[in-house]
């Protein structure tokens, strides 16, 4: 079985996450950059397919900036046999769409039995590039899970809504994502860090893809920067603060 | 507070351009152990210890370990699932050779991964420290069919090794036990006897517990001379390698500690249990010889671990803080940063814990030039500077790490001394390391009397010379580095005058060089940082990199200027004699 997880390098949210406001793009020098977390537990989702079953290949797909090999480099210490990293200037701010369309070609090169990524990006929350791609690829899309059997013959799993738990599956190929109930991806072994420099990282341009040019592409109306924090509203008890601090609640619609 | 930031940046320019990493790295055998793949090593080591062990520290402590009413030993929340990770993550193989499934790097790298593991959660790492501990003499003095049998899942850490030295009649005089080694008829040998201060002697982390103990045969000679080294494992190895039956070893109780509550401290009682000797009957001490240097480097590292992350916390409570104004400041209130003497408390701790790195590597990389140069003399050399260097990085290193975590919880004001803060732990835990693996008295001891005399002196007097060949390059490097020339020229003076004093009495009156010889020690743990520090702060003019270069020349003129001549003003005491120490007796001692 070949799994392929995609990977997106992030800003860590531990740092301040900035937008630059001129091009309205994240400012990627402000704060660390990391492989989003969400990818990591689709990560970690894969390798115990591989525990399971060392037949099992797993390989990372990232696109993205120069920065994010260091991301896939990474992945493969942690355990992946392989990465691609589609990387081209002209990439640059792709939106949702733009990006589902590139990540489904270079899905279509590398080949796989199964795409695993996360429900969504901790910088974008847009959530929406695996529907896409599953779309590209006419794959079933079983989104939100928050938990997964991969096997051979296909992929069992559960996902939570508001009425209950919906047990699911799809014949392979198929495509999951997963969200914060799966496991935190464990951590870099020693010998696997040392492996990882002997093992591959294909980089793919535009050039290398058959993807059709955008016919149009989200573009950036206004930004603005979000504002200062406000100093709070003291109430003074002169024996009439609880109906002064009932009409606060209510005018901010917390009650 | 508890976050820990792995200060990999320190590291990296340390084993780079200070103490020169990239010619271990050249020696035959750690050709895979180049710079770079150790650089990317130390950065994932440095996420595992911040993210998996750092969060772990205040709970242990807080916890800490239990002995059960079933006899068994829980640990705290929180260690089981990380002694779990830490073995998946194998970072305890590193430094391990590879023949038994290590990694084959050199002890200074292991020294670098001690560090972050110590900072992250010393009574956590006070057990991989002491399986190590075991390992090494195992692979010393054991036979292949033990280190077959043993080895292999020591070194993964799927099982944990103790020590077993202490009972309550023989600390520092180890010749003193009596716990018995009687040889049965299948050549195993029926230990009985009570050992006391057993790290991790039991504990829940890990399967099986291999247990190192010395032990008398019947008729052995007196004292140290009539020891020898047993393996007693919790839990009989069957022929395939299975855990057997129960050994005869069991937990009496656990010690109430002052520090490192995470660690379980073990009164341990051997009954009738099966031993294995290792080496020959009678050589358990030359066997414990072979472990000292290592596990004493070990815990030299340990209380520089310990000041870094006190000094860590330090730092930014100093900048969160706000009391009163500082000169020259506007608004209602100052960071207490700001102020003079707080900066004094900052500086102290920082250009301290940076002379302390670069000695615990400088001393890994001679054990590395030790076991592994291929020219016999330099192998011989690197030895003798070992055994130098390792009484003081010892000794100095946790009497630093004592008093650098009381400045730390100094700057916390009062709050420092309330626990909720998290200072005090460290004060608390780094207090065992001036006393354990031999007291820093004994350090002392150990310096004057067995290392000093080596070839007559001339080994020491060689070393100093070394240390006195910076002055062509200070003298070279210009205006900036001329305090820092003049000081150490004084002090390596006031150093070579004690020397030469110590061997001069050595012979005659080795009470006197006794006396002197913790005095003596701290002048040399006060001139070797010194001297480290202006070798880096040399080496940083030239590594391309102002905001470095800046930082080590102010961190060696600091410590030249301001910390080194404590060294001299200890020169009266180191040579002062015995006399007065022994003028008053014992009553008149109590007034």
């Amino acid at each position: 079985m070949k799994i392929v997880v995609l990977l997106k390098q992030v800003p860590d949210t531990a740092d301040e996450r900035k937008l630059d406001l001129d091009t309205g793009l994240q400012d990627r020098d402000a704060s660390d950059l990391v492989i989003d977390e969400i990818n990591e537990r689709a990560l970690e989702l894969a390798l115990r397919s591989k525990d399971a079953d060392k037949s099992t290949e797993v390989v990372v797909l990232s696109m993205g900036p120069d920065s994010a090999s260091t991301s896939v480099r990474k992945a493969l210490s942690i355990g992946a046999d392989a990465g691609v990293h589609v990387v081209d200037d002209g990439l640059a701010g792709a939106d949702a769409a733009r990006t589902a369309a590139v990540l489904a070609a270079a899905l279509k090169n590398v080949g796989f039995d199964v795409v695993i990524a996360g429900n969504e990006a901790t910088d974008g929350r847009g959530g929406v590039v695996p529907a896409m791609i599953a779309e590209h690829l006419s794959l079933p899309l079983l989104g939100n899970l928050v938990s997964a059997e991969l096997s051979a013959d296909g992929v069992r799993a559960e996902r939570q809504v508001s009425a209950g738990t919906q047990s699911i599956s799809a014949p392979l190929p198929a495509l999951l994502t997963v969200t914060e109930s799966f496991d935190e991806a464990r951590f870099p072994n020693f010998k696997g860090i040392l492996s990882a420099k002997k093992k591959k990282i294909t980089v793919l341009t535009l050039a290398d893809l058959d993807v059709p040019a955008p016919s149009g592409r989200t573009t950036m109306v206004n930004t603005t920067e979000r504002p200062a924090r406000a100093a709070g509203v003291k109430l003074t008890d002169d024996g009439t603060s609880a109906t002064a601090l009932v009409e606060f609640l209510a005018s901010n619609r917390l009650i | 507070m508890n976050d820990y930031r792995p200060p990999l940046d320190d590291i990296n320019f340390a084993l780079e351009h200070v103490i020169g990493y990239p010619e271990i790295a050249e020696l035959p055998g750690f050709e895979h152990a180049d710079l770079e793949s150790v650089t990317e090593l130390l950065a994932e080591c440095g996420g595992f210890a911040s993210e998996a062990m750092a969060p772990t520290n205040r709970q242990g402590d807080i916890q800490g370990s239990h002995l059960q009413s079933d006899g068994t030993v829980q640990t705290p929340d929180g260690f089981k699932k990380l002694y779990k990770q830490y073995v998946e993550a194998g970072w305890g193989t590193v430094p391990l050779p590879e023949e038994y499934g290590g990694g084959g790097f050199p002890r200074t790298v292991g020294v670098a991964i001690q560090e972050l593991m110590t900072s992250a959660n010393m009574a956590f790492s006070l057990c991989p420290l002491l399986t190590q501990g075991a390992i090494e003499a195992l692979l010393h003095y054991g036979d292949d069919e033990l280190k077959d049998r043993y080895l292999p899942k020591m070194v993964t850490g799927e099982w944990t090794g103790t020590m077993n030295l202490t009972e309550p009649q023989a600390g520092s005089d180890v010749g003193a036990l009596t716990t018995r080694a009687v040889r049965r008829e299948d050549g195993t040998y029926a230990i009985t006897g009570q050992k006391i201060f057993i790290t991790f002697g039991d504990h829940d982390m890990a399967e099986q517990i291999v247990h190192l103990v010395l032990a008398r045969t019947p008729g052995a000679p007196e004292g140290t001379r009539g020891i020898s080294c047993f393996i007693v494992p919790k839990f009989l190895v069957n022929e395939d390698g299975s855990l057997g039956e129960r050994n005869g070893v069991e937990t009496v109780s656990l010690e109430k500690k002052m520090g490192i509550h995470g660690s379980p401290t073990c009164v341990l009682s051997y009954e009738d249990a099966t031993g294995y000797l290792i080496g020959e009957e009678n050589r358990g001490m030359r066997i414990m010889f072979v472990m000292m240097n290592s596990a004493r480097l070990g815990v030299g590292v340990q209380g520089l671990g310990v000041a870094e992350r006190a000094y860590q916390q330090s730092l930014a409570y100093a900048q969160e803080r706000q009391q009163g104004l500082a000169i020259g400041a506007t608004g209602s209130s100052s960071p207490i940063i700001d102020f003079p003497d707080v900066r004094r408390m900052l500086l102290t701790q920082r250009a301290h814990i940076a002379a302390l790195r670069y000695l615990m590597l400088l001393d890994g990389s001679y054990v590395d030039r030790s076991t592994h140069d291929p020219d016999p003399a330099a192998r011989a050399r690197a030895e003798e500077i070992v055994g130098l260097l390792t009484p003081i990085c010892k000794s100095f290193g946790t009497d630093l790490g004592n008093e650098l975590t009381s400045l730390a919880l100094q700057i916390h004001g009062g709050m420092g001394f309330i626990e909720e803060t998290g200072a005090a732990q460290h004060m608390r835990d780094v207090r065992i390391t001036a006393i354990y693996e031999g007291t820093n008295g004994i350090q002392a001891a150990d310096l004057v009397g067995r290392k000093l005399g080596v070839r007559g002196g001339a080994s020491i007097m060689e070393f100093l010379s070394t240390m006195k060949e910076i002055d062509t390059a200070l003298s070279a490097a210009g205006e900036d580095f001329a305090s820092i020339r003049k000081e150490l020229a004084t002090q390596f003076d006031a150093l070579e005058e004690a020397t030469r004093w110590m061997l001069a009495n050595g012979q005659t009156d080795p009470n006197s060089v006794l006396a002197g010889s913790t005095p003596y020690l701290r002048m040399w743990g006060l001139c070797t940082g010194a001297w480290m520090l202006a070798r880096a702060a040399l080496a940083a003019q030239t590594a391309g990199d102002a905001t470095l270069a800046k930082n080590q020349l102010v961190l060696a003129r600091f410590y030249a200027e301001q910390l080194l001549p404590q060294s001299g003003s200890l020169l009266g005491a180191a040579t002062a004699g015995s006399a007065d120490l022994f003028a008053l007796d014992a009553a008149m001692l109590a007034g």
